[in-house]
């Protein structure tokens, strides 16, 4: 082959990734006929593991490539939750509907968050969400019409009728409890392949490379014209709609709510920067690792209360100090692998090598 | 007269907000560091004193005298080991590491305290009063307020008056110069987070002897001395102080009106500042 035939190009295609990519379509179809021959514990454990996932990217896009490090998380997801339960339990809507309103809902709080939250800088930026997260718990506590400061729960009945959950008893031939288990896990498998995706997408569009530019050099990135406030607020935005929806896909499942359940610090916000801290921050797959990681710890570390999170503290902060990129960036520093390639490669006339 | 009373608790709690955020401003202005970990490292401190009283039966005015310099060499390790290895121009790693550390001390509290809520017993002034004009006042919460106003004017002494201080100033305003000029920041830092342990050791006394305490209450103090430091506006021990009192004034007007509005009121009233002064009301160190 002559040099002319093959031009330069800049392209982020790596044998790894399309590895992954036809990986990726096996594990999603796995996934989708799994609770055909799965136990319903199994569905239930991997519904937490997919919303964990899904919190943990968001968070990942915020503070990884975003650089907003937000300790406020919580306030989108409760919002989402409470948003689901006042359509259903005041509205009559349909919970399946709903959903989507949980979105609408973050939407709606993360416009006077961003609006506050964007007066502080750094460090101040993070206990600033945190405290309009609590702002936002206290004001829902006051709700009474949804059971104030002690919560409510789902009426059985809009839960047992809502769209699909007959087809879906039919289909596998189980009760309406597991059948609303086994449309929350499509759900939540849905979701977190389209909140992957769509961060993925994101990250290799323009706007990616312009959230990366800031990451590694905003100075830099402003002088060749980047509007960092824009991009700020698109990326929060963002986030926070995909939070509210899981945020009430969550409590969907649960079919019960309270202001300290929803607006939990630990469960929306601490497990999440776990998982991402552990399994490496600024990465796609760090956040997938992290949630494997955090699930094995959380299953053998069970019964021992609060030894678990004490241990999650530490190992935050061990790997904060020894491994800044998490496990993941301790296997891509020794392999050279990259699942979900994000960076542009130039690859031309030369012979081609193997990339990993 | 119930407003004018209400309005002075408002003003006397300000003094144990202010006792809780001169530490996180002290680090702040140093080291531009940010410890998620401020409002656990307080509560740690009260049950160092209750176990002192508790188990060599002393007094908590003795025993915060013992307590303090476990502290400050409890904040000088803490700096060396972990802090200084993830300081730099990034903020995320040193925010990571103190809110695990965070989690980690709630935790190891809770494991060994149980979560029930306990209180350093204080039998010679607990809920001792006296007049002040035409109201009454506690004597804890008057003596709070006092030590709040010494710990500010020997702190301000110490960073406007004392070698030590220069150093301070020199880090914050520069720590490269400032290492060229014998100044050797780690070791600074070490000083500063020791100095604000002892801080956090005369706020827990008075976080202890007033109320009951548990291992989960660590993050809201943590968010009241976050307010008063933002509201005071950065770098600005006095301001502090005016932003302590500006959150114990509004939640406690907020209290009078409804009991279910004592928090909620005093995050409004720093949204509000935030909106109006968004630097705050004093300040001083640009950032």
């Amino acid at each position: 082959m002559t040099p002319s035939d093959t031009p330069w190009r800049a392209s982020s295609k790596t044998r790894a990734g399309t590895f992954v990519a036809i990986l990726a379509v096996a594990v999603i179809l796995i996934g989708l006929v799994l609770p055909g021959f799965a136990s319903r514990r199994l569905i239930q454990d991997l519904f937490y593991i997919l919303t964990m996932l899904t919190l943990a990217q968001i968070w990942n896009l915020l503070a990884g490539y975003g650089g907003l490090v937000s300790v406020g998380q919580q306030a989108f997801v409760g919002i989402g939750a409470y948003a689901l339960f006042g359509a259903v339990i005041l509205g009559g809507m349909d919970p399946m509907l709903a959903i989507l309103l949980g979105g609408v809902a973050g939407l709606v709080l993360a416009v006077p968050m961003a609006f506050f939250a964007f007066r502080l800088h750094g460090a101040y930026f993070a206990i600033g969400t945190w405290v309009i997260a609590e702002v936002t718990r206290l004001l829902v506590a006051q709700w009474k019409a949804l059971g104030g400061g002690t919560g409510t729960s789902l009426p059985r009945a809009a839960t047992s009728d809502m769209i699909g959950v007959a087809q879906v008893a039919e289909l596998f031939d189980v009760r309406t409890a597991a059948a609303r288990d086994i449309l929350a896990y499509w759900i939540a498998l849905i979701l977190a392949v389209a909140v992957i995706a769509g961060i993925y997408g994101l990250l290799r569009s323009r706007m990616g490379l312009a959230l990366i530019a800031v990451r590694d050099n905003p100075e830099a990135a402003k002088s060749v014209g980047v509007d960092v406030r824009w991009l700020k607020w698109a990326v929060f935005l963002i986030a926070s709609v995909a939070t509210g929806v899981t945020g009430a896909l969550i409590f969907l499942q649960t079919a019960r709510i309270s202001p300290d359940a929803a607006f939990a610090i630990t469960d929306w916000t601490a497990y999440v920067i776990f998982i991402v801290v552990i399994g490496g921050i600024g990465t796609i797959e760090g956040p997938i690792l992290g949630v494997l990681v955090f699930f094995l710890l959380r299953n053998s570390l069970a019964d021992y209360g609060s030894w678990y999170l004490l241990t999650l503290g530490l190992i935050a902060i061990l790997a904060m100090i020894f491994a800044p990129k998490g496990l993941w960036g301790l296997i891509s520093a020794r392999s050279g692998l990259h699942l979900f390639p994000i960076r542009r490669r130039l690859t031309g006339p030369l012979p081609e090598r193997g990339e990993g | 007269m119930i407003w004018l009373d209400t309005i002075v608790q408002g003003i006397l709690l300000g003094g144990l907000y202010a006792l809780f955020a001169t530490g996180l401003s002290l680090v702040f202005g140093i080291m531009r560091l940010v410890n998620l970990a401020h409002g656990d490292m307080i509560v740690l401190a009260a049950y160092l004193i209750l176990v002192l009283v508790m188990t060599l039966g002393l007094s908590p005015w003795i025993a915060v005298l013992i307590a303090a310099p476990v502290m400050f060499a409890l904040g000088w390790l803490l700096q060396r080991v972990v802090l200084n290895r993830v300081l730099g121009p990034d903020i995320l790693p040193p925010l990571l590491v103190t809110f695990g550390l965070s989690i980690a001390i709630q935790n190891a509290l809770l494991e060994g305290f149980s979560a029930d809520s306990r209180r350093i017993p204080n039998p010679e002034l607990e809920g001792a009063s006296m007049a002040l004009g035409p109201i009454n006042v506690g004597v804890m919460p008057m003596l709070t307020f006092a030590s709040a106003i010494v710990v500010i004017v020997i702190l301000n002494r110490v960073i406007y008056a004392t070698p030590l201080g220069r150093s301070f100033r020199a880090t914050s305003d520069d720590p490269v110069t400032a290492g060229l000029m014998g100044v050797e920041p780690m070791k600074v830092f070490a000083v500063a987070t020791g100095l604000a342990m002892v801080v956090v050791t005369i706020a827990a006394l008075y976080l202890g002897t007033r109320a009951n305490f548990d291992p989960a209450i660590g993050p809201a103090r943590l968010i009241y001395a976050f307010q008063a430091v933002i509201i005071g506006g950065l770098g600005s021990l006095w301001g502090t102080l005016a932003g302590g009192i500006i959150i114990g004034v509004a939640q406690t007007l907020g209290a009078a009106v409804n009991p279910e509005w004592q928090i909620l009121s005093g995050h409004i009233a720093f949204l509000v500042v935030l909106l109006i002064r968004p630097r705050g009301l004093f300040p001083r160190a640009y950032d």
